[in-house]
């Protein structure tokens, strides 16, 4: 390392992006001194993923200029990017699956050695990871480690690469509270000391409150304000975000009474791909009109448990019962038990991306009247017709019914699959991650439709990695560790600390 | 709409993202990509002609004459587009799951074997409908069987479906073999090693009017019935989730697993039926001349028609056509048999190669590439 390269600042001047007809980045100037951590605010769709393209170099701007140290540079592409010190973490993994954390890290040198001396490698990872204040195992593959883990891994990379000028974007969608803190606390110390500057994309006022100096926001495209953290107050910050929109209220908490369990797991294991132990004897009670949270660090069989509850993963042992009968998740027992689902990243969970809307919203019906006849004959008219009611209803937002359904953004995609799944009668809801990625206004319209359900009388399982929205959703909550229930307890009688003690294992 | 209005949302109420603009685009960019495919690939074989100082010019010309010019040559097209269109659907049927499986050469020879084997105490017998009968259940149910473990071992398993459904094809050809030069083998035959042949008077006839045996009608209504199951039934509905992400298809309680194995059963069948048909109405009888690559034909027919089975039908008679042509090609230009078969391997590449711009070309997808945040 070279060790007297020093934090950079950058400046982006009248950046312009046009895609066809659209203005996706409308002359959008933007600050950051060197040694500052900044906040880059913005609805889905505002420009700021486009912004940051255009600085990486992934898009060629249409107009306007990039200052690096107040120099003009002209970066053509991010191996020039890299060069002039600006690295960026993105949304989704760029790691290698099948490579360990070491390989990972070695082989994303742009200029790589042809023969790799791997002891002097490993001796030097060694020495790297003792400066750095967190750590994420080297030695197992990627796939192997779970979000916060490759999150982490993603940072360090930057980090080994000796970039000074870092660009995260919404990096702690896939981290934990406590992780997200970790992780921004660290970045946060290290633009302190004058070694990095920070570009953080995000929607989390939270953080940007507790970690950010500047903040810069975007909408619709165009510059809608910037300012010191410090001197501007949330609903400032939310105003400039979202201008006038309203957002959805969320229905009040109606409270439930001596209801009926309507979901009883009992004993459930199941294992993992590899033939691991993923979870072992779950026993959980659900009943009608309560939604039970279920937190816990990532990887300790919470998706496992999502898996076997929705049909992706048989059960090993134990039972499920819905209302006093057994339960098996086929498509005949969802219909006849009122079984949906909301899964994290629904493009991979819940939806066929190169499928239209129309057809995607159509899976839990096309097998009914009016869209199937005789229980085969499939009808594209009253599919389409359903599929234009619920567009309009959860005001998904698609160029038509009939385009594919990868072509919308995130919240959108989860919005088709919300409208799917909760516009019926819905008895149990099994709810993973559901606003993994969203921006505001989508994760609002989420929760408070979660909520209703809840209020309709039905029994929810809310797996989240997000603690603020396990205590603000659940009436229950229930901490899973190691493949077990660790802990549960009804909401009002425990907090964040209790929860996130038992998180890290430490209950007993 | 009464939420945030995105950038996108400005230029989404412009005529041309009406649905019907949006099916035309997506219409138009199905037939023109492999049609380019299909120019391009004439073109680099015309290159080889040349290099080899023949007329690329006078080898088309033969192809159109011997493939389509007289009343003879579409009857000998037609003849050669039969079985290619059901070997087609055994390829595009499990493709509409997500498989890749090529074993219809397989399925066809092992049909046919069948049709020929359970004839041969039946030759004869002066009751030709229940020989017939047997001989087409027969072979269906063998095509059936042999890629549906195919189908199996991709499901239960996890067999790579493209290498088991090839392997098979060529142990299907070496069963086949064994019988016919051995337990099977029709000692009255001078030629070649056969399994006992039909009698003239019982073989399967012409339709009426062309010089064309039945074949082609079952081909036809084969591949009308499968556009029907696959496009407008909740079984093929169901086929498409499950192909496009069986964890959705799962999470939906589909039954992954038996959609796989009804699809690869029904895949089996088509090319069973081909066999049967080449048995029955063409070769009366089951020897080495069954595995003539029509499987393999019908590999590059169905990735041709984008895996359409009412796109199958004419891809399948162009296939036809150039096959019927290779006599005429060999006779007047001098070139060797392997002609044809070159010019297809080139399609095939070329084919595969331009499925890269599927969705990538700014006339059929006007906003396709728009970014978000």
């Amino acid at each position: 390392m070279t060790g007297e390269r020093r934090a950079i600042g950058l400046e982006a001047v009248k950046m312009r992006k046009v895609f066809g007809g659209l203005v996706a980045l409308d002359d959008v100037s933007l600050k950051v001194p060197a040694g500052t951590f900044h906040a880059l605010l913005g609805e889905n769709g505002a420009g700021k993923s486009t912004l940051v393209k255009c600085i990486m170099g992934f898009y060629k701007p249409d107009g306007g200029q990039v200052l690096v140290d107040g120099r003009q540079s002209a970066i053509a592409n991010p191996r020039e990017a890299a060069e002039a010190g600006i690295g960026m973490v993105y949304q989704h993994f760029t790691l290698v699956p099948s490579l360990t954390g070491a390989e990972n890290l070695v082989v994303s040198r742009p200029r790589g050695r042809q023969i790799i001396d791997w002891k002097a490698e490993h001796a030097a990872l060694e020495e790297f990871l003792a400066r750095m204040p967190f750590r994420a195992p080297l030695d197992k593959p990627v796939h192997m480690l779970s979000a916060g883990e490759k999150q982490k891994l993603e940072i360090l990379k930057q980090l080994f690469l000796d970039q000074r000028f870092i660009i995260l974007d919404e990096p702690t969608s896939v981290l934990t509270p406590d992780e997200a803190d970790e992780v921004l606390g660290l970045l946060r110390g290290m633009t302190k000391r004058g070694d990095v500057t920070v570009l953080m994309i995000t929607h989390k006022f939270r953080e940007v409150q507790a970690f950010a100096d500047d903040l810069t926001v975007l909408r619709k495209g165009g510059y809608a304000g910037a300012g010191k953290v410090a001197e501007t107050p949330v609903d400032a910050m939310a105003k400039m975000m979202i201008g006038d929109t309203q957002i959805r209220e969320r229905a009040a908490r109606v409270a439930q009474k001596d209801a009926p369990v309507t979901l009883d797991i009992a004993g459930v294991c199941a294992d993992a791909d590899d033939g691991r132990v993923a979870i072992d004897g779950i026993n959980l009670k659900i009943h009608a009109g309560e939604i039970v949270g279920i937190a816990g660090v990532s990887g300790n069989g919470q998706s496992a448990l999502v898996e076997v509850l929705s049909g992706q993963r048989p059960m090993r042992e134990g039972q499920l019962t819905i209302k006093g009968s057994d339960f098996i998740p086929s498509r005949q027992s969802m219909a006849k038990y009122k079984v949906f689902g909301l899964p994290e990243e629904p493009l991979k969970n819940a939806a066929v991306p190169n499928m239209t809307v129309a057809e995607n919203i159509a899976f839990r019906t096309f097998d009914q009247p009016p869209i199937a006849t005789l229980g085969w004959w499939l009808s594209a008219g009253p599919m389409r017709k359903r599929a234009q009611e619920l567009i309009a209803r959860y005001r998904v937002k698609t160029p038509s019914a009939d385009a594919p359904i990868a072509a919308l953004s995130g919240g959108n995609v989860q919005r088709a699959v919300l409208a799917r799944e909760l516009s019926g009668e819905v008895d149990v809801l099994i709810v993973a991650n559901p606003c993994f990625g969203l921006d505001f206004a989508s994760v609002e319209e989420i929760r408070a439709q979660i909520m209703d359900q809840r209020n309709r009388g039905a029994a929810v399982l809310l797996v989240s990695e997000d603690l603020d929205e396990i205590l603000s959703l659940s009436d229950r909550v229930a901490v899973m560790s190691e493949g077990k229930i660790a802990y549960v307890e009804e909401i009002a009688k425990t907090d964040r600390a209790t929860i996130g003690h038992h998180m890290a294992g430490h209950g007993h | 709409m009464t939420d945030i209005t995105s950038p996108q949302s400005a230029s989404t109420h412009g005529i041309f993202d009406s649905d019907w603009m949006i099916r035309v685009r997506r219409g138009s960019e199905a037939l023109a990509i492999p049609l380019a495919a299909l120019l391009v690939s004439a073109l680099l074989f015309s290159i080889f002609l040349l290099a080899l100082g023949k007329s690329p010019a006078q080898f088309f010309q033969l192809v159109w004459l011997g493939g389509f010019g007289t009343a003879f040559s579409w009857s000998n097209t037609l003849l050669r587009a039969a079985p290619v269109m059901l070997t087609a659907l055994a390829v595009a049927i499990p493709a509409r799951l997500g498989l890749t499986m090529i074993g219809g050469e397989g399925a066809l020879v092992l049909g046919g074997f069948t049709a020929a084997a359970i004839a041969i105490p039946l030759i004869g017998s002066g009751a030709p409908l229940f020989m017939h009968i047997l001989m087409f259940a027969g072979a269906l149910a063998v095509g059936a069987a042999w890629v549906g473990l195919a189908g199996a071992l991709r499901q239960f398993r996890g067999v790579n479906e493209t290498i088991s459904t090839l392997l098979l094809s060529y142990i299907a050809i070496a069963i086949m073999n064994f019988f016919v030069e051995g337990a099977l083998r029709d000692p009255a035959d001078p030629n070649k090693p056969s399994t006992k042949a039909l009698e003239s008077a019982e073989m399967i006839g012409k339709l009426p009017g062309i010089d064309v045996h039945w074949g082609l009608a079952f081909a036809v209504v084969a591949c009308v019935a499968v556009y029907i199951l696959m496009f407008r039934t909740t079984f093929g509905f169901a086929c498409k989730i499950a192909g496009g992400n069986a964890r959705a298809a799962l999470a939906q309680g589909l039954p992954v697993g038996r959609l796989v194995i009804v699809a690869t059963l029904i895949a089996g069948a088509c090319a069973g039926m081909a066999g049967y048909f080449e048995v029955a109405a063409v070769h009366g009888k089951a020897n080495a001349s069954l595995a003539t690559g029509y499987g393999f034909t019908g590999i590059l027919v169905a990735f041709l028609a984008r895996q359409h089975p009412l796109a199958i039908m004419p891809v399948a008679i162009l296939f036809g056509g150039i096959a019927a042509a290779g006599g005429i090609i060999q006779r007047r230009m001098g070139l060797p048999d392997a002609t044809v078969l070159l010019l297809q391997g080139m399609t095939f590449v070329v084919l595969l190669a331009s499925e890269t711009f599927y969705g990538r070309l700014a006339i059929f997808n006007p906003k396709a590439r728009t970014e978000r945040t």
